[in-house]
């Protein structure tokens, strides 16, 4: 349990930065998680934190000591690894009892901390079994309480749940958080799943191309994300190429003039919309409400989700929430989708949409 | 055997014509069929010899006049029988064991890391299985020769040599076998020994070796068959009056044809099953080989 910090961290393969000068510090029992698509650096980051890569350049420091060329057998650290990693030819018992047996802890203490372990993720029966005989659920949880069990400085789970069958890895996060609480472990966890990152996370750091684009709450990357790609990976958003045609007004691609917040944006940039503060008309008055025809719509169960064309380049997401409506809109159906102008977010620039950007 | 092929054809006919459009019934006679028909083959040069361990007259001839067990007390009375058996096991054990300490770190290195020149090397591990023994006892012959020459240590015909040699004939399916059984072993599971406290030694003991114990039994097993059973390229390399088994069986042969090698082979091929089913008791070999 300590405070995690990196300065200028960066690793570099040949010209290409898997991380490029990442600035961080993970406070004592903070949970962070490191959100990004598949290269962004995420897990190179972890790694380093491990000790498994070495970084090219910048300072690693847990609990104010530099970490940052020590092998991973001289870290404190407790890895979840993706594939569990349990060592096959041991017993559940024997796995959680590896890491202590390394620090020659006596018999006494070794029994007492991996039984107080497996109880923390409640598989107190399951000691004398091998891995192999375990669900993966249960796998997972033996691979937490073995990292668990050393007492690490800091916590590390690498993709811990993307194995997982989805109903188990809602009650698996769950756990974690818990514990994590519980035990008031500093952890950083990986993942591309940006609803087990807002489940989780105290703070989130949103990663692309090796590099930080935004550090914060959920409430802060969904209500403010920093740049069009966090605005594009975490939720969903619509987005409208276009210009900023006068303060205050947007003007689209297929001509549309809407009105929006542009704080200082000025030439050609992007609308980007959430879908759930879209709504239909007839309703109060907003300040953009525009005809539309419906292209595309799914049943989502909670949520109705529309396709609306509002000029022959410019379509929209509209997100319903199911209130039990009789009539419910149809593909062909002329809507009024409408908007309040602070629903919008203007970015600068155009082109370039990052990978998790949604074309519609 | 060929009365059952036959056998087994007419009723796969018959049923064909019984029912013409089931095919995978008779895809499946045919491949039993065929199936058989193999195993025939492999076991057919066993069966014979064992019997002919068991003959009564000197001169193999058919039918038997009668069986005996003599033949295997004959074994043990020839001297240079009992030499060879002595030789050959002193060196498969050594090869075995020297060929082991080097393709497992080998093995390790060629399946996990990335280096220039690691698909050449990988093929030059295995190129002893390729090459034709003659051809490796003649190269070995010549590097001994010179090597003495040189040098003036007395390699060649000695026990040193020939184990030197025989190692050779190890390394190709020690790295075979225990690249296998690494190809089927997760590296993060090193990762997490590591992560855990292990140094890379302690890794090694504790995680990777138990996990490609059971490649490491079988590479010893069969570097140790391949290495007693070898004779064309330790032709060259025994020294005078000192032989392994293959090749005292081949001197033997060249005087006589009565049933003592049928008897010195019988003894040699139980052996060999005996250290099979035992292993197969500790690590299931089916599953590398």
């Amino acid at each position: 349990m300590a405070r995690l910090e990196f300065r200028d961290l960066s690793k570099r393969y040949g010209d290409h930065y898997a991380v490029r000068s990442v600035n961080l510090e993970v406070p004592d029992g903070e949970f962070l998680v490191l959100l990004g698509p598949s290269g962004c650096g995420k897990t190179t980051t972890l790694r380093m934190i491990a000790g498994f890569i070495e970084p090219t350049g910048g300072v690693v420091r847990i609990g104010g000591a530099e970490v940052t060329y020590l092998p991973p057998w001289r870290r404190n650290t407790g890895m979840v690894f993706q594939s569990y990693a349990l060592f096959p030819h041991m017993t559940v018992a024997e796995n959680v009892a590896f890491g202590l047996e390394m620090r020659k802890l006596n018999r006494p203490e070794l029994a007492a901390r991996s039984a107080e372990a497996l109880r923390l993720v409640r598989l107190e029966g399951f000691s004398a079994r091998l891995p192999r005989q375990l669900s993966g659920g249960q796998q997972q949880r033996v691979a937490l309480a073995r990292a668990l069990a050393i007492r690490p400085d800091v916590l590390l789970l690498d993709e811990p749940l993307s194995n997982l069958d989805a109903k188990l890895r809602e009650e698996v996060r769950i756990e974690i958080r818990e514990l994590q609480r519980q035990l008031r472990l500093t952890t950083v966890m990986v993942t591309h799943d940006q609803e087990e990152a807002l489940t989780v996370a105290d703070r989130l750091v949103v990663m692309a191309d090796g590099e930080i684009r935004q550090i914060g709450s959920q409430r802060d990357l969904y209500e403010r994300p920093a740049d069009r790609f966090v605005a594009g990976f975490v939720g969903r958003s619509t987005f409208l190429e276009g210009r900023v045609a006068a303060p205050g007004e947007f003007e689209t691609a297929g001509g549309l003039r809407l009105k929006c917040l542009t704080d200082g944006v000025s030439g050609p940039a992007a609308l980007a919309l959430r879908p759930e503060r879209l709504s239909l008309g007839p309703g109060p008055p907003l300040d953009n409400r525009l005809p539309g025809g419906v292209e595309f719509v799914s049943y989502l169960g909670a949520v109705l989700e529309l396709h609306v064309r509002l000029s022959p380049a410019d379509r929209v997401v509209v997100q319903l929430p199911n209130r039990g409506e009789a009539t419910m809109p149809a593909v062909g159906d002329t809507v009024e989708v409408g908007w309040p102008r602070d629903a919008g977010l203007v970015f600068a620039g155009q082109g370039n949409p990052g990978a998790a950007e949604e074309r519609t | 055997m060929a009365t059952a092929l036959i056998h087994d054809r007419a009723q796969a006919g018959a049923i064909a014509a019984r029912r013409p459009f089931d095919a995978s019934r008779l895809g499946r006679w045919a491949l039993d069929g065929v199936a058989a028909l193999s195993l025939g083959f492999i076991l057919l040069p066993l069966v014979l010899v064992i019997w002919l361990a068991f003959f009564r007259q000197e001169i193999p001839s058919f039918p038997p006049e009668g069986y005996s067990v003599r033949w295997f007390g004959a074994v043990f009375d020839n001297r240079s029988f009992v030499g060879g058996f002595i030789l050959s096991l002193q060196v498969g054990v050594a090869a075995t064991l020297i060929g082991l300490a080097l393709a497992v770190p080998a093995s390790l290195a060629v399946a996990r890391r990335r280096f220039l020149g690691r698909g050449p090397i990988n093929t030059l591990l295995l190129m002893p299985l390729v090459v034709p023994g003659i051809v490796l006892g003649t190269a070995i012959y010549v590097f001994q020769i010179e090597t003495e020459i040189a040098t003036g240590l007395p390699l060649l015909g000695s026990t040193l040599g020939l184990v030197a040699a025989h190692v050779l004939i190890v390394i190709p399916w020690a790295v075979r076998l225990v690249t296998a059984s690494l190809a089927g072993f997760d590296p993060t599971v090193e990762e997490a020994a590591k992560n855990l406290g292990a140094g890379p030694w302690t890794t090694f003991r504790r995680v990777t070796l138990p996990a490609i114990r059971p490649g490491i039994v079988a590479a010893a097993l069969f570097g140790f068959v391949m290495s007693f059973g070898n004779l064309e390229m330790s032709l060259f390399l025994v020294g005078a009056g000192r032989t392994t088994l293959p090749i005292a069986i081949l001197q033997y042969l060249e005087w006589k044809i009565d049933p003592t090698v049928a008897a010195a082979s019988v003894m040699q091929i139980a052996l060999i099953g005996a250290a099979m089913l035992v292993t197969d008791r500790y690590v299931k070999i089916s599953q590398v080989v």
